[in-house]
């Protein structure tokens, strides 16, 4: 008889988990006040160009165009803030960079001498995967260092290395400095789809931030999402459960930079120009305050809080210059008494099934 | 030489100032566990409000006097009725509710003020320069400033180290629970320590706000400037805070200096101090100056 002195291995969550959820046992067919509510708006905004288009509106597609890429950058940052307990106070450097690597590629693809590899890069699909893949590289240092420390430290670092970033393309001549980069966005993609009509890159848009959205969704009920929030409710625990935290903490982080350095390039192609006040730190709170306004740590709660935070945005200061001074202590009012959001306000189960726990209950 | 001694005493002025705004800061947060955003509205209400009773008084002493009485007012008022709901709650709800602080300010004093930029002349007394040992001659005015920062730096340890509200401030920040039962009213030193902090913010805006423009937004780069500082230093100790600030102070001005000797890129200044920090933490973490 051989004595086993290899430790048993450290019990993993089996990998169909998701499936002993609580509340799935007392399956009913149906959806969640919240389930509803993500559906009606998402049935909205694939209305929106039809509906504006009848009325004459054609700008509101240019405009919600807009909105969708800053909901696409709040999705990015929720998914680390929401899911992982990570408040990144420097998300926008991640979308600014993505921005200027679209910029980057349209400009070095307009050049005279440039050739087929350029052009090959500056299109737009070429490009915007391009703009991710950089975001996640600049995140994999800017992570290897924040990720050391945590709570406020974690946000001041964070704060600390985008507004770094932010001064570097300040410096930055090739990148017009201060003035920021104006180009002519290349609008045919190799799939065929020409991004020159308004409505067709608003469903292409559109098209990415379901794709977002699902990816979050399977995300959050995965091995890896479950994970990630035992490590935003009790990292210590989750140490000594055996999960090798800052692992799926690094994972985590790179992804939603990935993903907002995607928003970023499809702001770029969105714009046709760039400049640095798109990292601006005010730029990371705004991001902040919307993934709050929308609902923490709901799925599709960050849509919903760029909806109303960009439309307040663009509608307030038609009533007031000083639309400011209002929103400033509406928001000092939501964060004391409206901590759950708009989408975290609704019930999160089906009716009649037992409620599974919520942090920001 | 006259030139290293120069950029010395500038290194030096720079340093001081970010030290009064980063105590300010960090005894907050010491104490409270509270990250105020804000704090760098009040050192910018504290530069309006001496620009606005210079222009009102055209005395310098008394427009500074009067600025951080009316910002340790604000400060306290900040307090009372907002800051004190958020102690018990995450980092990121202050953050949060202190940004929309942020928002509110910087558009109320646009409001008041209007958009443009306020100056303020230099007094009188202290226009011109001195002559530097070895070459050289600096402005009187920022030598002013330096010996004005190390006597509030002076005065600042010794009310938390030799007097009794410095025993009740330390006290509360190392065990706050014990101390509503050895019958110290806590709520009341907080506000007293906000305000405090809000005062110290006050001295930094009106002392510089003859150096700088007086604008809206003013405040948010020096808080971020500051928040290095406590990085840097090790959060919650105002020791730490005063040896990085003179860090911060020193690698800022190189940083400034050096490209343009050596031919590189000046955008190196504004990131020096970011590669410090990053280089800080990759050792220590908690920062440079804390002990464990």
């Amino acid at each position: 008889m051989t004595l086993q002195t290899k430790t048993a291995p450290v019990p993993a969550l089996p990998p169909d988990s998701r499936r002993v959820i609580p509340g799935t046992a007392h399956f009913r067919p149906g959806l969640s006040a919240q389930g509803w509510a993500t559906l009606i708006l998402l049935a909205l905004l694939v209305l929106l160009p039809i509906v504006s288009t009848m009325l004459g509106q054609d700008y509101l597609i240019t405009q919600f165009r807009r909105i969708m890429i800053f909901a696409l950058a709040a999705l990015s940052l929720n998914l680390i803030l929401g899911y992982g307990g990570m408040a990144c106070f420097g998300q926008a450097a991640f979308f600014g960079l993505g921005a200027y690597a679209v910029a980057f590629l349209n400009v070095g693809a307009s050049q005279p001498a440039s050739g087929m590899v350029a052009a090959f890069f500056a299109d737009p699909v070429v490009s915007w995967i391009t703009a991710a893949i950089a975001a996640a590289l600049v995140a994999c240092i800017i992570a290897a260092v924040s990720l050391r420390t945590k709570g406020v430290s974690f946000i001041m670092i964070t704060l600390a290395f985008a507004q770094m970033l932010y001064f570097v393309f300040i410096g930055l001549k090739s990148a017009g400095g201060d003035d920021g980069l104006r180009f002519s966005a290349q609008t045919s993609t190799l799939l065929g789809i020409g991004l020159d009509n308004s409505t067709t890159f608003y469903y292409v848009t559109l098209g990415i931030l379901l794709l977002a959205l699902w990816l979050t969704w399977r995300l959050v009920r995965a091995r890896f999402g479950i994970v990630l929030q035992g490590i935003r409710d009790n990292e210590r625990r989750m140490r000594a459960l055996g999960f090798e935290t800052l692992h799926y903490k690094f994972a985590a982080f790179v992804l939603a930079a990935a993903l907002a350095g995607l928003a970023g390039g499809l702001y770029a192609t969105h714009e046709s120009f760039i400049n640095p006040a798109i990292m601006h730190w005010s730029r990371s709170g705004e991001l902040i305050v919307m993934v709050v306004l929308g609902g923490m740590g709901t799925v599709a709660g960050p849509i919903l809080g760029a909806i109303v935070y960009l439309t307040l945005e663009k509608f307030l200061p038609d009533i007031t210059e000083h639309w400011a001074v209002w929103f400033g202590p509406v928001l000092v009012l939501c964060v004391l008494y409206a901590r759950k959001g708009l989408m975290g306000s609704l019930p999160s189960h089906r009716p009649g099934a037992p409620a599974t726990e919520n942090r920001h209950a | 030489m006259g030139v290293v001694f120069e950029q010395l005493l500038n290194a030096l002025q720079l340093g001081l100032s970010l030290f009064i705004i980063a105590a300010g800061l960090t005894l907050v947060f010491g104490i409270m566990g509270m990250l105020n955003l804000a704090h760098g509205s009040l050192y910018m209400l504290g530069a309006y409000f001496c620009a606005a009773l210079w222009a009102y008084t055209d005395h310098f002493a008394l427009s500074v006097v009067g600025a951080i009485a009316g910002t340790a007012l604000v400060g306290a008022a900040m307090e009372w009725l907002i800051l004190r709901r958020l102690y018990e709650r995450d980092h990121l709800d202050q953050v949060l509710a202190t940004f929309g602080l942020i928002l509110f300010f910087n558009e109320l004093v646009r409001m008041i003020w209007g958009a443009g930029a306020l100056y303020i002349d230099i007094p009188e007394l202290l226009i011109g320069s001195v002559d530097l040992p070895g070459g050289g001659s600096f402005n009187a005015y920022r030598l002013v400033l330096i010996l004005a920062g190390f006597l509030l730096a002076a005065a600042l340890w010794w009310l938390v180290v030799r007097t009794r509200l410095g025993m009740k401030i330390r006290a509360v920040a190392s065990q706050r629970a014990v101390m509503p039962a050895m019958g110290i009213n806590t709520s009341t030193l907080s506000a007293v320590v906000f305000a405090l902090g809000a005062a110290l913010a006050a001295v930094a805006g009106a002392l510089t706000a003859p150096l700088y423009s007086v604008q809206s937004g003013m405040g948010d780069a020096l808080l971020i400037q500051s928040m290095l500082v406590l990085v840097i230093g090790g959060i919650g100790s105002v020791r730490g805070a005063f040896l990085a600030a003179l860090l911060v102070g020193v690698v800022d001005t190189i940083g400034r200096l050096l490209p343009g000797t050596i031919g590189a890129p000046n955008s190196i200044g504004d990131v020096s101090v970011y590669l410090l920090m990053i280089a800080v933490l990759s050792f220590r973490p908690d920062g440079l100056f804390t002990r464990n």
